[in-house]
């Protein structure tokens, strides 16, 4: 018998503790992720250049290099300039940064897909353009792109094992160390693998349901 | 025009990285990361096209297959897609020579990368064979082609063009993950940076020129797909006209 069944069993607590980990590092990513896009999409469709420019050549440069290495860089870097960041920390910024970029960009197209007559009208009623973007514009934007928000959501849910390379202690951390102390990969990683897809399965089911529910409720109340 | 744009700002990017490289005295560095960057080349060719093949058979499996072989494409495509690309890669690597599978890290790398890509590829396949307009299935029955030979002659090649740009995406998604072949002891450039790293502590120096050597491949992935969109939708215009 290869697969043990009371081994499973009896790693199985420590593996949920360690999953309690990677799920915090996904809500604060997507958190940093979330807010950080949309600030980055706003700049990024300023009608300045000297603004625009400069991000959209961060964000190019952010989305085409690895996670892992901006991982690194991070924890190895930032302690040269006196800030010591805790694994977890650096792991989550990195996270949350990573994914900013590509929010940033579904963003984007919210934005695009606001009609022009609002920005019209809102010059119209003389709104500042603070207030423009948080009555007007940001309003109509972000509902029809919350489903494909929620596909990063459950893939940076996906990259969170990238943190066992800075030591985190989340799930696939944990997993290896199990496998390495009893030499029994099999149980550990297998059921890692099993946490992942079920609840990936999980939250596209949800996104689905989001997506019919925008879908039913038509385009604006 | 946006082309020529991206041509020049790889080669800037990387005169950029050779000028970091021989001013601030790291040159030392350069060599030993352009080999494991040769490693991320090859994992990254090796794996797109075991991705490509998957892809295209999963995805026609998944449309066109009968019952048993569609369940099975399913599977494929929802395993590798919901389950984390390192944890694919441990998977393969470790538990896999428990059941007496023992493979070269390098194929691991490769098998685990390229399944991975496969699975979001096939859907890339299956979306663009679904957009063919129908009247052009219609018009193959009206000729009396043969499903097979209409799929080969007339869907795939329209097919084909409409894929080029999410195919283009997902070469820099695998570019990308390649990093993580680092963690299985294959010396790549991620690899090389970690072991400099540790053994010179110039952390700023080494991963910038890493995140450039990256930034490179990844620009020269970005313009050969540009490059070849406009080839195949020229070559698909011409085959209208004929």
């Amino acid at each position: 018998m290869v697969w043990d069944w009371s081994y499973a069993l009896s790693i199985l607590p420590i593996l949920a503790q360690a999953s309690i980990v990677t799920i915090q590092a996904t809500l604060l990513g997507f958190v940093l992720a979330a807010t950080l896009g949309l600030l980055l999409a706003i700049l990024r469709t300023s009608p300045l250049p000297i603004i625009a420019v400069p991000t959209g050549l961060v964000v190019e440069f952010i989305r085409s290099t690895p996670l892992l290495i901006q991982i690194f860089f991070l924890y190895f870097v930032f302690p040269e300039f006196g800030v010591t960041l805790d694994a977890f920390v650096a792991g989550v910024i990195a996270l949350g940064v990573h994914y900013a970029t590509y929010c940033s960009e579904v963003y984007r197209a919210g934005l695009e897909g606001v009609p022009r007559g609002q920005w019209e009208a809102s010059t119209a009623l003389n709104l500042s353009p603070f207030h423009t973007f948080r009555d007007v514009i940001i309003p109509q934007a972000i509902p029809p792109v919350i489903p494909a928000l929620g596909n990063y959501f459950v893939a940076l849910f996906k990259e969170t094992p990238l943190l066992s390379a800075i030591a985190v202690m989340e799930l696939m951390q944990r997993a290896k160390i199990l496998g390495s102390q009893t030499f029994r990969y099999i149980e550990p990683i297998t059921i890692a693998g099993a946490f992942f897809l079920v609840m990936s399965l999980i939250a596209a089911a949800l996104i689905r349901y989001v997506e019919r529910r925008i879908a039913l409720r038509g385009i604006r109340p | 025009m946006a082309q020529r744009l991206l041509l020049v700002s790889t080669i800037m990017a990387f005169l950029a990285g050779l000028a970091i490289a021989s001013f601030a005295g790291f040159r030392e560095f350069l060599p030993g990361l352009l080999q494991g960057a040769l490693i991320t080349v090859e994992i990254t060719v090796a794996g797109a096209v075991l991705a490509l093949v998957c892809a295209v058979i999963a995805a026609l499996a998944k449309l066109y297959g009968p019952a048993p072989v569609r369940w099975l494409a399913i599977t494929y495509i929802e395993l590798f897609r919901g389950t984390s690309a390192l944890v694919q890669l441990f998977w393969m690597f470790f538990v896999l020579p428990h059941f007496g599978v023992r493979l070269e890290p390098l194929l691991v790398a490769i098998l685990a990368l390229g399944l991975n890509i496969g699975a979001y590829g096939a859907e890339v396949v299956r979306g663009a064979i679904i957009a063919v307009p129908r009247g052009q299935w219609e018009a193959t029955i009206a000729l009396n082609m043969s499903r097979a030979a209409a799929l080969r002659r007339v869907i795939l090649p329209q097919a084909f063009v409409a894929m080029i740009p999410p195919w283009g995406n997902l070469l820099i998604e695998l570019l990308k993950s390649t990093s993580l072949v680092s963690l299985i002891t294959i010396a790549d450039l991620t690899f090389r940076a970690q072991q400099m790293n540790q053994t010179t502590f110039r952390t700023v120096e080494i991963f910038i020129i890493v995140l450039l050597l990256y930034l490179a491949i990844s620009m020269i992935i970005t313009v050969g797909m540009r490059a070849l969109e406009a080839k195949a939708a020229g070559a698909v215009a011409r085959g209208r006209a004929h």
